[in-house]
């Protein structure tokens, strides 16, 4: 299967040339295959978001080679990483990150606003990801109205928007309790075995890794392990794992 | 993400805000309303001064001596009747003669239609019987009535029969005629004239309307008010020993541009006068007249719009203000939207379109607020015109362009003035703005 994302000697670096210069990622390879399911866990400050955001074309990285179904993203403009990620990626915050004075509807369109959909068709395709997501009923209420559980879930359904190739959620179930997390993961495996999507996940749930097909594990800019995950709770259907190369 | 989803965003977080909207408008509001309600009321009265001025006819050119510049610039146009130099007044040699107003006449025979000349006799009193009344006489010649818009009531105006005959009739007031003789006809009746220099009996053969008597029936302090009187240019004339004017008017053909020829006049007369040590011509007309009144109105509007685009200008200053607080507040909302695929292009425009719609609704209401404002400034002025006894009105008339010039102005406000955040906006790295706490 080919490889949706390719990262090649990815090194991020803070305050190049001072004295407190920082090197959080040191030349990390990472590949992932399309429609795989990976999760990358790692105590804290080892760099996980660093890369999560770089994954996501939101942060350059100080060296590598990153390139997102087969496009070269670093040597693209801001204009078509703008594109890219509206295209592309879906992303699934840990604080949700929903636009406070938009019902979840309107959330839901706004990717879509920027990927040129006309009105109809957004207004359209965000009421049917709602009722994927079990949102339906709450399309017209604010983010303050609200659990966190229901607005991650809304959150989901915008990452869908604009059916990307990838998902990239950093500690999706991070401000959730046990229960409310475990109904989030459910839709990210609705998601990858339904819908095929090539999902990267960020998690300090061990639990939570383990239903995925690989876990990487980072620690202080390092990759110090890659396995197999138990993809989703022996479901039949899961892919195989592929080795990191 | 197009022009209308811009719009409608911009509406949207607008409507989260409204308090912060409303305040931010009120620079341009009162800036709009300033220029709008300063527009209107001197577009008003610059139409209806003109239109006022054009009935009075402003083809009337006053030509008159006056004392050399001595620093003091005496004389004017406001001297109708009353010469500050009269103490020692302009000597028979001083003053403007039959002779040059024949020669004027010859050299441009047709621009003027007629003259109006007058010899001021001075004031006093007349009596008949026990009555009196208070008067200051005027010689004046058959033009005179139709220069001054002299309204004859009864029986006629002196004319130049009366003149050449040096008769000694007179033409009286209204209040004069009530104050002295009630109800009864005036017409033939005759009065003693008394001033400090002439003493005289007249026939008063006309009765002509004072400018106040449309206002309701006359009071008891008309019997104090001093009238004029008209006599025959001539009686005057042999009276004061004189064959000269200190001033006549000329009555211009309506083709003439009146400016023009009152400069052309006095320049013709003018060289009567290149050997007199004291006194020189000057001319004045109506029409000059009304284009200073004009030309300064339009610089006075002028002047407070400057003003109240300084208002403007600092309401614009104040949008720019509340974008950057609204930018900075709305970081983590700028770098999501970057993160959902929104380009710098596209965030900028629609933090620009925020500020032009903030910028557009305000003008608006200003717009809307300065009509308001401008129409009860004309009435403030028509009413304080009228309570002086003056009939000017002034019709409102709100100026199109200044509603379109103060849209677009404040339209362009908001694109100059929201740019600046809108470009900051744009500009932030998406990563930075979505860590943004
Ligand atoms: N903008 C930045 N400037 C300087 N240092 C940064 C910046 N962003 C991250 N870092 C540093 O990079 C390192 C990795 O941070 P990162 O956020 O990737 O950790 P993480 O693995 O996601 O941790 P957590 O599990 O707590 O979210 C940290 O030491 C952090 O201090
Ligand atoms: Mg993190």
């Amino acid at each position: 299967m080919a490889n949706i994302i390719e990262l090649h000697g990815i090194i991020k670096r803070y305050f190049i040339g001072k004295p407190n210069e920082l090197q959080v990622l040191n030349g990390l390879d990472i590949e992932v295959p399309e429609g795989e399911f990976v999760s990358i866990i790692g105590e804290s400050g080892s760099g996980k978001s660093t890369l999560m955001n770089i994954i996501g074309m939101l942060d350059r990285p100080t060296e590598g080679t990153y390139s997102l179904g087969g496009i070269d993203t670093l040597v693209q403009p801001d204009v078509v990483l703008s594109r890219l990620r509206g295209q592309k990626v879906g992303f699934v915050f840990q604080t949700f990150n929903l636009i406070g004075r938009m019902n979840a509807q309107k959330n839901v369109e706004m990717p879509m606003l920027y990927n040129h959909v006309p009105a109809k068709e957004r207004a359209e395709r965000a009421a049917h990801l709602l009722e994927i997501v079990e949102m339906a009923d709450r399309a017209k209420h604010q983010p303050n109205e609200l659990s966190g559980g229901q607005k991650q879930r809304v959150a989901i359904a915008r990452a869908m928007a604009n059916d990307p190739d990838v998902i990239l959620a950093d500690e999706p179930t991070g401000a959730l309790d046990s229960a409310t997390g475990r109904l989030v993961m459910d839709i990210f495996h609705d998601l990858h075995e339904r819908y095929g999507k090539t999902i990267v996940l960020i998690t300090h749930n061990p639990e939570l890794a383990e239903e995925t097909q690989r876990i990487i594990t980072l620690k202080d800019g390092d990759i110090v392990g890659v396995r197999a995950g138990a993809g989703h709770g022996g479901r039949q259907n899961a892919a195989p794992t592929e080795a990191l190369s | 993400m197009n022009f209308g989803d811009n719009i409608s965003q911009a509406f949207t977080s607008l409507r989260a805000n409204k308090m912060r909207a409303l305040l931010t408008m009120l620079g341009i509001i009162i800036g709009i309303a300033a220029v709008i309600a300063i527009m209107t009321v001197g577009s008003s009265m610059q139409n209806s001064i003109s239109d006022q001025m054009q009935s009075l006819g402003v083809n009337n050119i006053t030509v008159y001596i006056q004392q050399k510049d001595d620093g003091w610039g005496r004389g004017g146009p406001g001297m109708m009747g009353a010469f500050p130099g009269q103490q020692q007044g302009p000597g028979e040699d001083d003053l403007i003669t039959n002779e040059m107003l024949t020669a004027l006449r010859e050299e441009y025979p047709d621009e003027i239609q007629a003259y109006s000349l007058s010899v001021d006799v001075g004031s006093g009193s007349t009596t008949a019987g026990s009555k009196y009344a208070y008067i200051s006489i005027m010689g004046a010649n058959s033009e005179y009535m139709t220069a001054n818009n002299i309204d004859i009531t009864r029986g006629r105006f002196v004319n130049d029969q009366d003149s050449d005959g040096r008769r000694k009739v007179a033409v009286v007031s209204d209040k004069l005629v009530s104050s002295m003789f009630g109800e009864e006809d005036p017409i033939g009746k005759t009065i003693m004239a008394v001033t400090d220099s002439h003493v005289g009996t007249y026939t008063i053969v006309g009765v002509y309307q004072t400018e106040s008597s449309d206002f309701g029936p006359t009071t008891t302090s008309d019997a104090d008010t001093q009238t004029e009187m008209y006599i025959p240019l001539g009686t005057a004339q042999k009276i004061m020993g004189t064959d000269g004017y200190q001033m006549f008017t000329i009555m211009s053909a309506t083709s003439v541009n009146a400016t023009t020829f009152s400069e052309q006049v006095q320049s013709a007369l003018g060289k009567y006068y290149s050997r007199n040590e004291e006194y020189e011509v000057s001319t004045f007309s109506m029409e000059s007249m009304v284009e200073t009144v004009t030309s300064m109105l339009s610089q006075v509007t002028l002047a407070i719009s400057a003003i109240a685009a300084i208002a403007l200008l600092v309401g614009g200053i104040g949008v720019m203000n509340i974008m950057l607080v609204s930018i900075t507040e709305r970081t983590r909302e700028i770098g999501v939207r970057k993160a959902l695929g929104a380009t710098n292009g596209e965030i900028r425009a629609q933090f620009i379109v925020e500020a032009i719609v903030i910028c557009f609704i305000g003008g608006i209401i200003g717009i809307i607020l300065g009509i308001i404002l401008g129409m009860i400034g004309v009435q403030v002025i028509n009413s304080m015109s009228s309570g002086e006894g003056g009939d000017m009105s002034y019709g409102t008339s709100v100026s199109v362009n200044a509603i379109l010039l103060a849209t677009g102005f404040s339209m362009a406000i908001g694109l100059f003035f929201g740019y600046y955040p809108a470009n900051k906006a744009a500009k932030l790295d998406p990563i930075d703005a979505l860590r943004f706490e």
